[in-house]
């Protein structure tokens, strides 16, 4: 099974919910709540600037966020 | 003793002149899981927490001062010689009326901040996991923030606020299993 | 009094540079806050804050001091209230 950090989940829809229901519901759990106490000398970002424009220096903690409309 | 460097941590890009965004911007300027309650929620805990970790509060905290300037620039460019009729457009109307455009620490709805939003218990586990805690609420509010926000270049450094609030919570997990001094039994290979 | 004259297109190629580099410290110095004992990361740390100090001099030296109460040299007369500010760029 492979990991995802999108994790979903199927609220009740009742008959009389006003709004237009949204089956499939998501939430992030984005990478520290995986890595645990971070190993020495983990991969990094190839160069300052690219670690800069990630927010981060090791890939291993960037979490994309895709703007939600 | 602190130093100011003339410059932001990270580029801040405006597209458009869009007050609207200044409004929702102003509740990581002075909201509760804001910036300016990060900063000075840990530095206020690196008096009173074990040794180990207070280096971490100490430099956490700093960054968040810079974190704080860099969404003070988009508030200030995004109403930057905006008139007050479109201030009075973007809902601003009721701050225009009290501080012209100055920026003043209150949250989107328009609540003074006030330090019942810095937590300090004293209690080295009950504040770390506070700051947590903190950095996954912060990180969610830039999530909502991003949602609702349509300017591209200012989505960019809103997306390197919210990794920041990763990288804090990561550290801060790290220094929860430092005080239940684990670490080194952990890394033993 | 007139409008300061926008900063030309080098102002913000050196300063990303240096936002780059000073980033990779912050990095390393929050990492080193709860990893004391990685030799490789405060190599790591040190290299980068040898090429920060290096850029900084060079930037300053085309426009003016980066820091103040005494981090930062000043020529005549004094630069360190000169626009732009962070904010305005």
């Amino acid at each position: 099974m492979s990991h995802t950090n999108t994790k979903y989940y199927y609220p009740y829809i009742s008959p009389y919910d006003p709004c237009n229901p949204i089956v499939k519901k998501s939430y992030p759990t984005p990478p520290q709540l995986y890595l645990g106490f971070q190993p020495p000398n983990l991969p990094q970002f190839e160069t300052a600037k690219e670690a800069l424009y990630s927010g981060t220096l090791w890939p291993i903690l960037y979490d994309k966020y895709k703007k939600h409309d | 003793m602190w130093y100011y460097e003339k410059k932001l941590q990270y580029p801040v890009k405006v597209r458009e002149c869009n007050p609207r965004l200044a409004k929702y911007l102003i509740e990581q300027y002075g909201g509760a899981d804001g910036e300016l309650s990060a900063a000075l929620r840990y530095l206020n805990q690196r008096y009173t927490i074990p040794s180990k970790v207070v280096g971490l509060l100490n430099d956490i905290g700093t960054e968040e001062f810079a974190h704080l300037e860099m969404i003070a620039t988009m508030i200030y460019k995004l109403t930057k010689d905006a008139t007050p009729e479109m201030l009075k457009e973007a809902g601003l109307a009721p701050h225009y009326v009290n501080h012209d455009s100055a920026l003043f620490y209150h949250n989107s709805a328009g609540n003074p901040w006030t330090a019942e939003y810095i937590q300090a218990k004293g209690d080295p586990i009950a504040d770390i996991y506070e700051d947590i805690a903190a950095e996954e609420k912060a990180r969610a509010t830039y999530q909502w923030i991003i949602n609702v926000s349509d300017d591209p270049e200012l989505n960019d450094s809103l997306k390197f606020l919210r990794e920041r609030e990763i990288v804090h919570s990561q550290r801060f997990r790290e220094a929860a299993e430092i005080l239940k001094d684990e670490r080194d039994k952990k890394i033993i290979f | 009094m007139t409008t300061p004259s926008p900063m030309p297109p080098e102002y913000y190629e050196l300063l990303d540079e240096i936002q780059a580099i000073d980033f990779v410290i912050v990095e390393l110095n929050l990492y080193l806050d709860t990893h004391p004992q990685d030799y490789d990361a405060i190599q790591q740390f040190n290299n980068s804050t040898f090429q920060s100090k290096k850029l900084k001099k060079e930037f300053e030296k085309q426009f003016g001091p980066l820091m103040h109460f005494g981090r930062s040299y000043s020529t005549y007369p004094w630069q360190w209230d000169d626009q732009p500010w962070p904010w305005q760029v």
